[in-house]
């Protein structure tokens, strides 16, 4: 009987271990900024470029900084929880335009003119919202990517959850679904502007 | 057959050829010494997109904005371990290959020879126990003929025992 006891526990802790690790995402990397103040910038307004805009703009708020770019697959399928945001929820949802035309996987960027860079980068993410529904209070516009090292963004889309005093509290890597939305995000957007 | 399998060979070693130095990354440099340490640095550094590649081998995107990152952070004359930390402080401890010893990472340090440790003590358990089971005891005397009569069968046979 106990010759059998132990390798069965063995076993079983091997599987519980196993069946745990099968669970976890590996894409998920737990970002060291949460907890700390998020990364200031300057970046045009898609739809003002001629008006930068600060994350210090937001101080005293409950903020969202979305991630993404017309060229994310994963971007299209999370849009419509972020519409539906947009409808019912007034916390302010800026988005983050990731090198909407150098991310792009079909555009060499080589061959485009680096003075027309940004004229493109405006007409494509214009007309994606255009199309697809705009729920950002404002959008603006990291060309090169600059800003999303300084977020630690590796995989569009990204969410950070921002406090009033600009301290990062949440990080969504990857699309947010309706449950991660209202399991998540809404509780905390909640204890937040409490 | 024979020719089939030779074109075979040939093919699969080509194809291999053509991954190796099909897509080398371009070197941008101008200057050998920053490129040297930039390959030691993104060496140490894994890549988030593909994750089981390190910083200086991958092909991904973002590889690219960062390993131009480093340069940019190498040119302003920042030292290895500033630069190490400019990552960390954005992609966390799981950007470096070789993660720093801490609270939370003492099992991935030490969990292998703990393990090594726990199944040398099984070992030397069960060896002396089955020692323990094994003691010598003296033969009966019939045990012993038996055993004499398979040890040596022609003599037993010849009746000299």
């Amino acid at each position: 009987m106990n010759r059998f006891l132990w390798p069965l526990i063995g076993f079983v802790v091997l599987v519980v271990l196993l069946g745990v690790g099968l669970t976890l995402n590996p894409r998920d990397v737990p970002s060291p900024l949460v907890g700390k103040p998020a990364p200031d910038f300057s970046l045009p307004r898609l739809h003002a470029p001629e008006q930068p805009f600060s994350p210090k703009e937001m101080l005293g708020k409950v903020w969202l900084l979305n991630v993404w770019a017309s060229w994310c697959v994963s971007c299209r399928q999370e849009h419509p929880v972020l519409v539906d945001l947009a409808r019912r929820q007034s916390t302010p949802l800026i988005g983050l335009n990731y090198k909407e035309v150098r991310g792009d996987g079909a555009i060499d960027i080589d061959k485009v003119a680096p003075d027309s860079e940004k004229g493109m980068v405006i007409e494509r993410a214009a007309a994606w919202l255009t199309q697809h529904g705009d729920p950002y209070t404002l959008s603006v516009l990291d060309i090169d990517g600059r800003v999303g090292i300084d977020y630690g963004v590796y995989g569009v889309p990204e969410t950070y959850v921002i406090d009033k005093a600009g301290i990062i509290r949440m990080k969504q890597t990857g699309p947010i679904t309706p449950d991660i939305f209202s399991g998540k995000i809404l509780p905390l957007l909640d204890e937040l502007s409490k | 057959m024979k020719h089939a399998l030779m074109v075979l060979l040939v093919a699969v070693a080509s194809i291999g050829w053509h991954a190796a130095h099909g897509g080398e990354a371009v070197p941008l440099a101008e200057n050998e010494l920053t490129e040297k340490r930039l390959i030691a640095i993104s060496s140490e550094l894994r890549c988030l997109v593909c994750q089981n590649e390190s910083l200086a081998g991958s092909h991904a995107e973002l590889a690219n904005d960062l390993r131009r990152e480093i340069r940019t952070l190498i040119n302003q004359g920042k030292s290895d371990s500033e630069i190490m930390d400019f990552m960390v402080s954005r992609y966390g401890d799981f950007v470096r290959y070789r993660p720093p010893l801490k609270g939370t990472t003492l099992l991935l340090w030490f969990g292998p020879a703990l393990l090594f440790f726990v199944g040398l003590a099984a070992l030397v358990r069960y060896l002396r126990r089955r020692d323990r089971v094994l003691q010598d005891a003296p033969l009966t005397a019939e045990e012993q003929r038996q055993a004499d009569a398979l040890l040596h069968p022609q003599d037993s046979r010849q009746g000299r025992s």
